[in-house]
Protein backbone atom coordinates (compact mmCIF):
# COMPACT_ATOMS: atom_id res chain seq x y z
CA UNK A 1 0.00 0.00 0.00
CA UNK A 2 2.85 2.32 0.73
CA UNK A 3 4.10 1.77 -3.34
CA UNK A 4 0.65 2.97 -4.02
CA UNK A 5 0.26 5.54 -1.46
CA UNK A 6 3.57 7.37 -2.74
CA UNK A 7 2.23 7.26 -6.13
CA UNK A 8 -0.83 8.93 -4.93
CA UNK A 9 1.23 11.46 -2.68
CA UNK A 10 4.04 12.66 -6.00
CA UNK A 11 0.57 13.36 -7.79
CA UNK A 12 -0.57 15.36 -4.55
CA UNK A 13 2.68 17.29 -4.16
CA UNK A 14 2.95 18.20 -7.64
CA UNK A 15 -0.81 19.94 -7.59
CA UNK A 16 -0.81 21.52 -4.14
CA UNK A 17 1.95 23.45 -3.39
CA UNK A 18 0.59 23.53 0.76
CA UNK A 19 1.76 19.96 1.12
CA UNK A 20 4.94 19.87 3.55
CA UNK A 21 6.05 15.86 3.50
CA UNK A 22 7.81 15.02 6.39
CA UNK A 23 9.25 11.99 7.47
CA UNK A 24 10.85 10.74 10.75
CA UNK A 25 13.57 9.02 8.55
CA UNK A 26 12.14 6.62 7.08
CA UNK A 27 10.83 5.54 3.78
CA UNK A 28 13.45 4.13 1.91
CA UNK A 29 13.00 3.31 -1.49
CA UNK A 30 9.78 4.42 -1.09
CA UNK A 31 9.46 8.10 -1.66
CA UNK A 32 12.19 9.09 -3.89
CA UNK A 33 9.69 10.04 -6.42
CA UNK A 34 7.86 12.20 -3.85
CA UNK A 35 10.92 13.75 -3.10
CA UNK A 36 11.76 14.79 -6.38
CA UNK A 37 8.33 16.67 -6.99
CA UNK A 38 8.59 17.92 -3.34
CA UNK A 39 11.77 19.80 -3.60
CA UNK A 40 11.95 21.97 -0.76
CA UNK A 41 9.10 20.28 0.78
CA UNK A 42 10.02 17.04 1.29
CA UNK A 43 11.89 17.60 4.91
CA UNK A 44 13.37 14.65 6.81
CA UNK A 45 12.98 15.49 10.04
CA UNK A 46 15.31 12.72 11.53
CA UNK A 47 14.45 10.19 13.87
CA UNK A 48 12.10 12.59 16.66
CA UNK A 49 8.69 11.65 16.10
CA UNK A 50 7.56 14.44 18.78
CA UNK A 51 9.42 17.00 17.02
CA UNK A 52 7.89 16.05 13.77
CA UNK A 53 4.08 15.87 15.15
CA UNK A 54 4.90 19.70 17.08
CA UNK A 55 6.45 20.83 13.62
CA UNK A 56 3.55 19.92 11.78
CA UNK A 57 0.97 21.45 14.10
CA UNK A 58 3.09 25.00 13.73
CA UNK A 59 3.17 24.38 10.16
CA UNK A 60 -0.30 23.95 9.76
CA UNK A 61 -1.06 27.09 11.68
CA UNK A 62 0.07 28.58 9.16
CA UNK A 63 -1.43 27.77 6.58
CA UNK A 64 0.54 24.75 4.85
CA UNK A 65 -0.58 21.15 4.99
CA UNK A 66 1.83 19.43 6.63
CA UNK A 67 1.58 14.77 5.74
CA UNK A 68 4.08 13.24 8.29
CA UNK A 69 4.93 9.70 7.53
CA UNK A 70 6.76 7.26 9.82
CA UNK A 71 6.04 3.42 10.82
CA UNK A 72 2.81 3.24 12.30
CA UNK A 73 3.84 2.40 15.76
CA UNK A 74 6.30 5.20 16.04
CA UNK A 75 4.30 7.99 14.35
CA UNK A 76 1.29 7.06 17.11
CA UNK A 77 2.79 5.96 20.39
CA UNK A 78 5.92 8.04 20.70
CA UNK A 79 4.05 11.64 19.89
CA UNK A 80 0.64 10.81 21.26
CA UNK A 81 0.82 13.73 23.33
CA UNK A 82 1.57 15.93 20.51
CA UNK A 83 -1.20 14.06 18.39
CA UNK A 84 -3.36 14.49 21.69
CA UNK A 85 -2.88 18.63 22.27
CA UNK A 86 -0.58 20.43 19.58
CA UNK A 87 -2.80 18.46 16.20
CA UNK A 88 -5.92 17.30 17.62
CA UNK A 89 -7.19 19.87 20.61
CA UNK A 90 -6.08 22.48 18.40
CA UNK A 91 -8.02 20.72 15.07
CA UNK A 92 -4.77 21.63 12.85
CA UNK A 93 -5.11 19.70 9.48
CA UNK A 94 -2.14 17.56 9.84
CA UNK A 95 -2.31 13.86 8.39
CA UNK A 96 -0.51 11.47 9.90
CA UNK A 97 0.60 8.19 7.99
CA UNK A 98 1.99 5.06 9.71
CA UNK A 99 3.09 2.09 7.83
CA UNK A 100 2.48 -0.92 8.46
CA UNK A 101 -0.44 -1.17 11.14
CA UNK A 102 -1.02 -4.74 13.02
CA UNK A 103 1.51 -6.85 12.59
CA UNK A 104 2.50 -5.66 8.95
CA UNK A 105 6.11 -5.70 10.44
CA UNK A 106 6.11 -9.08 11.60
CA UNK A 107 9.32 -10.54 12.37
CA UNK A 108 10.67 -7.32 13.42
CA UNK A 109 8.73 -7.52 16.32
CA UNK A 110 6.68 -5.85 18.88
CA UNK A 111 8.23 -2.79 18.92
CA UNK A 112 7.86 -2.38 14.96
CA UNK A 113 3.97 -3.69 15.73
CA UNK A 114 0.87 -1.20 15.85
CA UNK A 115 -2.06 -2.92 17.58
CA UNK A 116 -3.74 -0.36 20.07
CA UNK A 117 -3.24 2.63 17.85
CA UNK A 118 -6.49 3.18 16.13
CA UNK A 119 -7.91 2.79 20.36
CA UNK A 120 -5.63 5.71 20.61
CA UNK A 121 -6.55 7.54 18.16
CA UNK A 122 -9.95 7.43 17.40
CA UNK A 123 -10.72 8.49 20.83
CA UNK A 124 -9.05 11.80 20.43
CA UNK A 125 -11.20 14.79 19.24
CA UNK A 126 -11.71 15.70 15.50
CA UNK A 127 -9.44 12.45 14.54
CA UNK A 128 -10.51 10.60 11.86
CA UNK A 129 -8.48 7.27 11.31
CA UNK A 130 -8.69 5.77 7.91
CA UNK A 131 -7.79 1.99 7.03
CA UNK A 132 -7.88 0.91 3.50
CA UNK A 133 -9.24 -2.61 2.86
CA UNK A 134 -6.37 -2.87 0.25
CA UNK A 135 -3.60 -1.53 -2.32
CA UNK A 136 -6.30 -0.54 -4.86
CA UNK A 137 -8.29 0.84 -1.75
CA UNK A 138 -5.46 3.67 -0.88
CA UNK A 139 -6.75 6.06 -3.15
CA UNK A 140 -10.14 6.82 -2.33
CA UNK A 141 -9.16 6.47 1.57
CA UNK A 142 -6.22 8.75 1.11
CA UNK A 143 -8.82 11.26 -1.08
CA UNK A 144 -11.18 10.98 1.88
CA UNK A 145 -8.42 11.88 4.21
CA UNK A 146 -7.31 14.96 2.25
CA UNK A 147 -11.38 16.19 1.67
CA UNK A 148 -11.29 16.53 5.55
CA UNK A 149 -9.62 19.51 6.87
CA UNK A 150 -8.82 18.27 9.94
CA UNK A 151 -6.50 16.09 12.25
CA UNK A 152 -6.31 12.39 10.17
CA UNK A 153 -4.36 9.24 10.59
CA UNK A 154 -3.70 6.87 7.79
CA UNK A 155 -2.70 3.59 8.14
CA UNK A 156 -1.14 1.62 5.28
CA UNK A 157 -1.41 -2.27 5.30
CA UNK A 158 -0.82 -4.42 2.09
CA UNK A 159 -2.54 -6.95 0.13
CA UNK A 160 -4.60 -7.03 -3.22
CA UNK A 161 -8.23 -7.53 -3.38
CA UNK A 162 -9.42 -10.84 -4.26
CA UNK A 163 -9.59 -10.98 -8.27
CA UNK A 164 -13.24 -12.98 -8.25
CA UNK A 165 -15.10 -9.77 -5.87
CA UNK A 166 -15.95 -6.67 -7.75
CA UNK A 167 -13.63 -3.68 -6.26
CA UNK A 168 -14.83 -1.91 -3.13
CA UNK A 169 -16.80 1.66 -3.76
CA UNK A 170 -15.00 4.43 -1.97
CA UNK A 171 -16.81 4.41 1.53
CA UNK A 172 -15.65 4.10 5.32
CA UNK A 173 -18.48 1.76 5.57
CA UNK A 174 -19.51 -0.71 2.49
CA UNK A 175 -21.29 -4.39 1.73
CA UNK A 176 -18.80 -6.36 -0.19
CA UNK A 177 -20.97 -9.33 -0.09
CA UNK A 178 -24.53 -10.13 0.28
CA UNK A 179 -25.31 -13.32 2.12
CA UNK A 180 -28.10 -13.27 4.11
CA UNK A 181 -27.56 -15.92 7.37
CA UNK A 182 -24.67 -13.73 9.38
CA UNK A 183 -22.93 -10.90 9.22
CA UNK A 184 -19.21 -10.56 9.17
CA UNK A 185 -17.41 -7.10 8.97
CA UNK A 186 -14.02 -6.78 8.17
CA UNK A 187 -11.27 -3.65 9.79
CA UNK A 188 -8.72 -2.54 6.84
CA UNK A 189 -6.60 -5.28 5.20
CA UNK A 190 -7.53 -8.38 7.27
CA UNK A 191 -10.61 -8.06 5.17
CA UNK A 192 -8.89 -9.79 2.65
CA UNK A 193 -8.89 -13.31 5.07
CA UNK A 194 -12.59 -12.55 5.77
CA UNK A 195 -13.40 -12.82 1.98
CA UNK A 196 -11.26 -15.87 1.81
CA UNK A 197 -12.84 -17.15 4.32
CA UNK A 198 -15.99 -17.13 3.08
CA UNK A 199 -15.32 -17.56 -0.70
CA UNK A 200 -14.02 -20.92 0.65
CA UNK A 201 -17.55 -21.37 2.60
CA UNK A 202 -19.49 -20.60 -0.75
CA UNK A 203 -17.27 -23.44 -2.43
CA UNK A 204 -18.91 -25.68 -0.70
CA UNK A 205 -22.58 -27.41 -0.57
CA UNK A 206 -25.36 -26.05 2.14
CA UNK A 207 -23.05 -23.67 3.83
CA UNK A 208 -24.81 -20.81 4.59
CA UNK A 209 -23.74 -17.68 3.34
CA UNK A 210 -23.05 -14.27 5.47
CA UNK A 211 -22.85 -10.83 4.52
CA UNK A 212 -19.49 -9.26 4.51
CA UNK A 213 -18.91 -5.46 5.31
CA UNK A 214 -15.80 -3.55 5.03
CA UNK A 215 -14.49 -0.72 7.37
CA UNK A 216 -12.19 1.55 6.94
CA UNK A 217 -12.80 4.74 8.78
CA UNK A 218 -12.72 5.23 12.57
CA UNK A 219 -14.88 6.18 14.73
CA UNK A 220 -18.17 4.80 13.35
CA UNK A 221 -20.41 6.83 11.56
CA UNK A 222 -24.00 6.52 12.09
CA UNK A 223 -25.11 2.79 11.17
CA UNK A 224 -26.86 2.20 7.78
CA UNK A 225 -30.15 0.79 8.29
CA UNK A 226 -29.27 -1.73 5.71
CA UNK A 227 -26.51 -2.95 8.15
CA UNK A 228 -28.77 -2.98 11.30
CA UNK A 229 -31.67 -4.77 10.09
CA UNK A 230 -29.06 -7.80 8.66
CA UNK A 231 -27.84 -7.59 11.97
CA UNK A 232 -30.83 -7.86 13.55
CA UNK A 233 -32.58 -10.30 10.81
CA UNK A 234 -29.87 -12.98 11.30
CA UNK A 235 -28.67 -12.70 14.48
CA UNK A 236 -25.46 -13.22 14.24
CA UNK A 237 -22.11 -11.13 13.95
CA UNK A 238 -18.53 -11.71 13.29
CA UNK A 239 -16.29 -8.88 14.05
CA UNK A 240 -12.10 -9.10 12.50
CA UNK A 241 -9.45 -6.68 13.36
CA UNK A 242 -6.04 -6.30 13.24
CA UNK A 243 -6.15 -4.19 16.56
CA UNK A 244 -6.44 -5.01 19.82
CA UNK A 245 -10.22 -5.66 21.87
CA UNK A 246 -9.98 -2.79 23.37
CA UNK A 247 -11.24 0.50 21.89
CA UNK A 248 -11.42 -1.40 18.65
CA UNK A 249 -13.79 -1.84 15.54
CA UNK A 250 -16.25 -4.26 17.99
CA UNK A 251 -16.56 -2.30 21.23
CA UNK A 252 -17.31 0.59 19.30
CA UNK A 253 -19.68 -1.05 17.26
CA UNK A 254 -21.22 -2.89 19.76
CA UNK A 255 -22.51 0.11 21.82
CA UNK A 256 -24.09 1.57 18.56
CA UNK A 257 -26.15 -1.98 17.83
CA UNK A 258 -27.22 -1.92 21.94
CA UNK A 259 -28.11 2.20 21.00
CA UNK A 260 -30.35 0.64 17.99
CA UNK A 261 -31.72 -2.22 20.44
CA UNK A 262 -30.16 -4.81 18.31
CA UNK A 263 -28.88 -7.88 19.88
CA UNK A 264 -26.88 -10.48 18.36
CA UNK A 265 -24.76 -13.38 18.72
CA UNK A 266 -21.68 -12.00 18.07
CA UNK A 267 -17.61 -13.27 17.86
CA UNK A 268 -14.60 -11.18 18.04
CA UNK A 269 -11.65 -12.11 16.52
CA UNK A 270 -8.98 -9.32 16.99
CA UNK A 271 -4.99 -9.50 17.92
CA UNK A 272 -4.23 -11.10 20.66
CA UNK A 273 -0.71 -9.51 20.95
CA UNK A 274 1.92 -12.62 22.09
CA UNK A 275 0.22 -14.96 23.47
CA UNK A 276 3.58 -17.54 23.22
CA UNK A 277 6.23 -14.95 23.44
CA UNK A 278 7.51 -15.94 19.85
CA UNK A 279 7.90 -13.78 16.79
CA UNK A 280 7.37 -14.45 12.74
CA UNK A 281 5.83 -13.00 10.14
CA UNK A 282 2.31 -11.16 9.40
CA UNK A 283 0.61 -14.66 8.75
CA UNK A 284 2.17 -16.11 11.83
CA UNK A 285 1.01 -13.54 14.21
CA UNK A 286 -2.40 -13.67 12.36
CA UNK A 287 -2.46 -17.28 12.90
CA UNK A 288 -1.85 -17.07 16.38
CA UNK A 289 -4.39 -14.33 16.74
CA UNK A 290 -7.38 -16.58 14.89
CA UNK A 291 -7.41 -13.52 12.27
CA UNK A 292 -5.94 -15.92 9.23
CA UNK A 293 -8.35 -17.01 7.09
CA UNK A 294 -8.63 -20.98 8.24
CA UNK A 295 -9.51 -19.70 11.71
CA UNK A 296 -12.60 -16.93 10.38
CA UNK A 297 -13.84 -19.70 8.73
CA UNK A 298 -13.98 -21.87 11.96
CA UNK A 299 -15.07 -19.12 13.66
CA UNK A 300 -17.79 -18.26 11.64
CA UNK A 301 -19.23 -22.44 11.37
CA UNK A 302 -19.06 -22.06 15.23
CA UNK A 303 -21.57 -18.86 14.77
CA UNK A 304 -24.19 -21.46 12.92
CA UNK A 305 -24.10 -23.69 16.26
CA UNK B 1 -9.63 46.49 26.28
CA UNK B 2 -6.44 48.47 27.57
CA UNK B 3 -5.08 51.68 25.69
CA UNK B 4 -1.78 50.05 24.02
CA UNK B 5 1.23 51.21 25.65
CA UNK B 6 4.24 52.80 23.96
CA UNK B 7 7.61 52.15 25.93
CA UNK B 8 10.66 54.74 24.73
CA UNK B 9 12.40 54.72 28.10
CA UNK B 10 13.58 52.70 31.09
CA UNK B 11 10.95 55.25 32.81
CA UNK B 12 7.87 54.05 30.74
CA UNK B 13 8.90 50.44 31.29
CA UNK B 14 9.36 50.53 35.11
CA UNK B 15 5.50 52.23 34.63
CA UNK B 16 4.30 49.08 32.57
CA UNK B 17 6.34 47.22 34.84
CA UNK B 18 4.90 48.12 38.30
CA UNK B 19 1.40 48.49 36.92
CA UNK B 20 1.73 45.10 35.16
CA UNK B 21 2.91 43.62 38.53
CA UNK B 22 -0.21 44.79 40.52
CA UNK B 23 -2.39 43.29 37.79
CA UNK B 24 -1.01 40.25 37.99
CA UNK B 25 -0.63 40.00 41.77
CA UNK B 26 -4.38 41.37 41.79
CA UNK B 27 -5.23 38.25 39.27
CA UNK B 28 -3.80 35.52 41.18
CA UNK B 29 -5.25 36.95 44.49
CA UNK B 30 -8.54 37.15 43.26
CA UNK B 31 -8.32 33.45 41.54
CA UNK B 32 -6.55 32.28 44.96
CA UNK B 33 -3.81 30.71 42.61
CA UNK B 34 -0.39 29.33 42.34
CA UNK B 35 2.04 29.94 39.78
CA UNK B 36 2.88 33.80 40.22
CA UNK B 37 6.68 33.01 41.02
CA UNK B 38 6.46 31.75 37.43
CA UNK B 39 4.84 34.47 36.45
CA UNK B 40 6.67 37.28 38.07
CA UNK B 41 10.00 35.52 36.79
CA UNK B 42 9.19 36.28 33.00
CA UNK B 43 6.85 39.07 33.36
CA UNK B 44 9.72 41.55 32.41
CA UNK B 45 10.34 39.18 29.48
CA UNK B 46 7.10 39.55 27.75
CA UNK B 47 6.60 42.70 28.77
CA UNK B 48 10.09 43.71 26.92
CA UNK B 49 9.16 41.39 23.70
CA UNK B 50 5.82 43.17 23.08
CA UNK B 51 7.08 46.64 23.80
CA UNK B 52 10.10 46.32 21.57
CA UNK B 53 10.36 42.87 19.77
CA UNK B 54 7.27 41.33 18.49
CA UNK B 55 5.61 43.09 15.50
CA UNK B 56 2.43 42.14 15.33
CA UNK B 57 2.36 44.23 12.18
CA UNK B 58 4.33 41.81 10.52
CA UNK B 59 2.79 38.95 12.01
CA UNK B 60 5.22 38.20 14.35
CA UNK B 61 3.73 35.44 17.05
CA UNK B 62 5.01 34.58 20.14
CA UNK B 63 4.19 30.84 21.59
CA UNK B 64 4.73 30.98 26.07
CA UNK B 65 5.68 27.22 26.23
CA UNK B 66 5.83 27.61 29.85
CA UNK B 67 2.04 28.15 29.64
CA UNK B 68 1.87 27.59 33.81
CA UNK B 69 2.64 31.79 33.29
CA UNK B 70 -0.29 32.23 31.53
CA UNK B 71 -0.87 34.97 34.17
CA UNK B 72 1.61 36.72 32.63
CA UNK B 73 0.90 36.45 29.14
CA UNK B 74 -2.71 37.16 30.11
CA UNK B 75 -1.33 40.83 31.78
CA UNK B 76 0.95 41.54 28.82
CA UNK B 77 -0.98 41.22 26.35
CA UNK B 78 -4.09 43.33 28.30
CA UNK B 79 -1.42 45.78 28.31
CA UNK B 80 -0.52 45.96 24.87
CA UNK B 81 -4.41 45.61 23.62
CA UNK B 82 -4.25 42.33 22.71
CA UNK B 83 -6.52 40.78 24.92
CA UNK B 84 -10.20 41.00 24.31
CA UNK B 85 -11.21 39.34 27.19
CA UNK B 86 -12.48 40.72 31.24
CA UNK B 87 -9.05 39.92 33.33
CA UNK B 88 -11.06 39.16 35.70
CA UNK B 89 -12.81 36.00 34.24
CA UNK B 90 -9.46 34.37 34.94
CA UNK B 91 -9.80 30.91 36.59
CA UNK B 92 -13.43 31.65 36.52
CA UNK B 93 -15.94 28.74 35.38
CA UNK B 94 -16.66 29.17 31.20
CA UNK B 95 -13.21 32.04 30.84
CA UNK B 96 -11.62 31.55 28.01
CA UNK B 97 -8.54 32.32 30.26
CA UNK B 98 -7.59 29.05 32.14
CA UNK B 99 -4.52 28.48 34.14
CA UNK B 100 -2.72 27.30 31.32
CA UNK B 101 -3.17 29.27 27.76
CA UNK B 102 -6.12 27.90 26.03
CA UNK B 103 -6.22 25.53 23.44
CA UNK B 104 -9.57 27.52 21.96
CA UNK B 105 -7.93 29.13 19.44
CA UNK B 106 -10.27 31.87 21.02
CA UNK B 107 -7.33 34.28 21.59
CA UNK B 108 -6.26 35.17 18.37
CA UNK B 109 -2.34 36.60 19.99
CA UNK B 110 -2.78 33.26 21.53
CA UNK B 111 -1.75 30.36 18.89
CA UNK B 112 -1.11 27.58 20.44
CA UNK B 113 -2.59 26.47 24.13
CA UNK B 114 0.57 25.08 26.23
CA UNK B 115 1.22 23.79 29.46
CA UNK B 116 2.68 20.22 29.28
CA UNK B 117 5.97 20.89 28.75
CA UNK B 118 8.37 20.46 26.14
CA UNK B 119 5.56 21.32 23.43
CA UNK B 120 6.38 25.04 22.54
CA UNK B 121 9.58 24.86 20.83
CA UNK B 122 8.58 22.42 18.23
CA UNK B 123 5.53 24.20 17.66
CA UNK B 124 7.51 27.79 16.98
CA UNK B 125 9.93 26.01 14.76
CA UNK B 126 7.31 24.28 13.07
CA UNK B 127 6.24 28.49 12.85
CA UNK B 128 9.21 29.82 11.86
CA UNK B 129 9.97 26.90 9.39
CA UNK B 130 6.64 27.71 7.71
CA UNK B 131 8.03 30.91 6.59
CA UNK B 132 10.16 29.20 3.87
CA UNK B 133 7.36 27.79 2.39
CA UNK B 134 5.34 31.07 2.10
CA UNK B 135 1.47 30.16 2.48
CA UNK B 136 -1.23 32.16 0.98
CA UNK B 137 -2.68 33.34 4.88
CA UNK B 138 0.65 34.80 5.54
CA UNK B 139 1.82 37.43 2.92
CA UNK B 140 5.10 38.19 4.62
CA UNK B 141 7.52 35.85 3.89
CA UNK B 142 10.49 35.78 5.41
CA UNK B 143 9.96 38.51 7.52
CA UNK B 144 8.00 37.15 9.95
CA UNK B 145 8.88 36.02 13.69
CA UNK B 146 8.20 33.75 16.10
CA UNK B 147 9.37 33.94 19.51
CA UNK B 148 9.29 31.21 22.24
CA UNK B 149 9.69 31.51 26.13
CA UNK B 150 11.21 28.49 27.80
CA UNK B 151 11.02 27.73 31.16
CA UNK B 152 14.41 26.27 32.15
CA UNK B 153 12.71 23.15 33.73
CA UNK B 154 11.17 22.70 30.55
CA UNK B 155 14.67 21.54 29.07
CA UNK B 156 14.47 18.74 31.08
CA UNK B 157 12.26 17.25 28.02
CA UNK B 158 14.39 15.23 25.00
CA UNK B 159 11.32 17.25 22.91
CA UNK B 160 12.89 20.62 23.51
CA UNK B 161 15.96 19.41 21.92
CA UNK B 162 14.69 17.34 18.93
CA UNK B 163 13.18 21.30 18.16
CA UNK B 164 16.40 22.65 18.78
CA UNK B 165 18.52 20.35 16.73
CA UNK B 166 15.91 20.87 13.81
CA UNK B 167 15.96 24.64 14.29
CA UNK B 168 19.83 24.84 14.66
CA UNK B 169 20.09 22.53 11.33
CA UNK B 170 17.67 24.39 9.42
CA UNK B 171 19.21 28.06 10.52
CA UNK B 172 16.07 28.98 11.29
CA UNK B 173 17.02 33.08 11.49
CA UNK B 174 13.06 33.90 12.40
CA UNK B 175 13.15 31.93 15.40
CA UNK B 176 13.73 33.87 18.92
CA UNK B 177 14.00 31.44 22.14
CA UNK B 178 14.00 33.04 25.69
CA UNK B 179 14.92 31.15 28.46
CA UNK B 180 13.64 32.13 31.70
CA UNK B 181 16.03 30.19 33.93
CA UNK B 182 15.11 31.07 37.40
CA UNK B 183 17.07 28.28 38.40
CA UNK B 184 14.31 26.60 40.03
CA UNK B 185 11.70 23.51 39.20
CA UNK B 186 8.74 21.74 40.41
CA UNK B 187 10.91 20.49 43.41
CA UNK B 188 14.02 22.80 44.51
CA UNK B 189 16.89 23.85 42.05
CA UNK B 190 17.74 23.02 38.19
CA UNK B 191 21.15 22.45 39.71
CA UNK B 192 20.19 20.01 42.39
CA UNK B 193 17.26 17.77 40.35
CA UNK B 194 19.21 17.42 36.75
CA UNK B 195 21.93 19.83 36.16
CA UNK B 196 21.56 22.00 32.95
CA UNK B 197 25.20 23.37 33.14
CA UNK B 198 27.06 24.24 31.15
CA UNK B 199 23.51 25.95 29.63
CA UNK B 200 24.80 28.21 26.86
CA UNK B 201 27.11 26.29 25.37
CA UNK B 202 24.22 23.23 25.50
CA UNK B 203 22.70 25.61 22.76
CA UNK B 204 25.53 26.82 21.23
CA UNK B 205 26.49 22.96 20.20
CA UNK B 206 23.14 23.01 18.90
CA UNK B 207 23.73 25.71 16.75
CA UNK B 208 21.78 28.71 18.13
CA UNK B 209 23.28 32.08 18.78
CA UNK B 210 23.18 32.74 22.18
CA UNK B 211 23.41 35.85 25.20
CA UNK B 212 23.12 35.56 28.40
CA UNK B 213 21.48 38.18 30.48
CA UNK B 214 22.79 38.00 34.12
CA UNK B 215 19.73 40.11 34.79
CA UNK B 216 16.54 38.45 33.03
CA UNK B 217 14.54 40.62 35.25
CA UNK B 218 16.53 44.09 34.02
CA UNK B 219 14.38 45.73 30.83
CA UNK B 220 17.54 47.32 29.78
CA UNK B 221 19.74 44.38 30.25
CA UNK B 222 17.24 42.42 28.16
CA UNK B 223 17.60 45.15 25.77
CA UNK B 224 21.05 44.70 25.36
CA UNK B 225 21.33 41.56 24.79
CA UNK B 226 18.79 41.85 22.05
CA UNK B 227 21.04 44.51 20.39
CA UNK B 228 24.50 42.61 21.08
CA UNK B 229 22.46 39.57 19.49
CA UNK B 230 21.42 41.66 16.55
CA UNK B 231 24.73 43.16 15.81
CA UNK B 232 26.09 39.57 15.04
CA UNK B 233 23.97 39.11 12.20
CA UNK B 234 23.66 35.91 11.97
CA UNK B 235 21.84 33.43 10.40
CA UNK B 236 21.12 30.93 13.44
CA UNK B 237 18.02 31.11 15.52
CA UNK B 238 18.48 32.84 18.36
CA UNK B 239 18.33 31.45 22.22
CA UNK B 240 18.45 34.01 24.91
CA UNK B 241 19.32 32.84 28.55
CA UNK B 242 17.91 35.07 30.95
CA UNK B 243 19.08 35.08 34.67
CA UNK B 244 15.90 35.35 35.75
CA UNK B 245 14.31 35.36 39.73
CA UNK B 246 11.35 33.50 40.49
CA UNK B 247 9.07 35.62 41.90
CA UNK B 248 11.08 38.78 41.30
CA UNK B 249 10.16 42.05 42.80
CA UNK B 250 8.41 40.56 45.62
CA UNK B 251 11.17 40.04 48.35
CA UNK B 252 9.23 36.71 49.94
CA UNK B 253 8.53 35.33 46.90
CA UNK B 254 12.21 35.25 45.43
CA UNK B 255 13.98 32.42 44.50
CA UNK B 256 11.26 30.59 46.99
CA UNK B 257 10.24 27.10 44.86
CA UNK B 258 7.03 26.82 46.83
CA UNK B 259 5.70 30.65 44.95
CA UNK B 260 5.39 27.97 41.98
CA UNK B 261 2.48 26.59 43.79
CA UNK B 262 1.09 29.19 46.52
CA UNK B 263 -1.44 31.30 46.62
CA UNK B 264 -1.59 34.31 48.43
CA UNK B 265 -3.49 34.75 51.98
CA UNK B 266 -4.63 38.43 52.63
CA UNK B 267 -1.93 39.96 54.70
CA UNK B 268 0.82 38.51 52.00
CA UNK B 269 -1.36 39.95 49.18
CA UNK B 270 -0.99 43.38 51.24
CA UNK B 271 2.62 43.00 52.18
CA UNK B 272 3.16 42.29 48.04
CA UNK B 273 1.43 45.46 46.66
CA UNK B 274 3.39 47.17 49.40
CA UNK B 275 6.82 46.47 47.89
CA UNK B 276 5.86 46.87 44.67
CA UNK B 277 4.28 50.49 45.18
CA UNK B 278 6.97 51.28 47.67
CA UNK B 279 9.44 50.80 44.89
CA UNK B 280 9.57 53.18 42.58
CA UNK B 281 7.39 55.97 44.57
Amino acid sequence: MRKEFSQWLEQKVSENPQIVFLTGDLGFQAFEGVAKAAGKRFVNVGVSEQNMIGLAAGLASQGLLPICYSIAPFAVFRPLEQIRLDVCIHNMNVKIIGNGGGYGYGVMGATHHALEDLACLSSLPNMKCFVPLCNEDLFSNAESMMSYAGPSYLRLGAGAWPPTIPAPTPSGFRKILSGGEAVVLGLGPVIQNVLKAELERRSQEGVPHSSVYGVSELPLAQLTSEFVDEVKRTGRLLIVEEHVQRGGLAEHLALLLMKNGVHAKTRNLCAQGYPNGLYGSQSYHQKLSHLDSASIHTTLSELFL
Amino acid sequence: MNQVRTVHTEQDFKLLKRGSTELLLALYKKANAGHIGSSLSCLDILLYLYSKEIDSSRGDQLVLSKGHAAGALYVTLSQFGLLNEDLDTFYKDGTKLAAHPPCSGKIPAIPFGTGSLGHGLSLATGMAFAQRFGSSSQPTLGEKKIFCVLSDGECNEGSTWEAALFAGHHRLQNLVVIVDANGLQGLGSTHDILDLEPFEDKWKSFNFETCVIQDGNDFQQIADAFLQIQERSSNKPICLIARTCKGAGVSFMENQFQWHYLPMNDQQYEAALKEIRGRDA
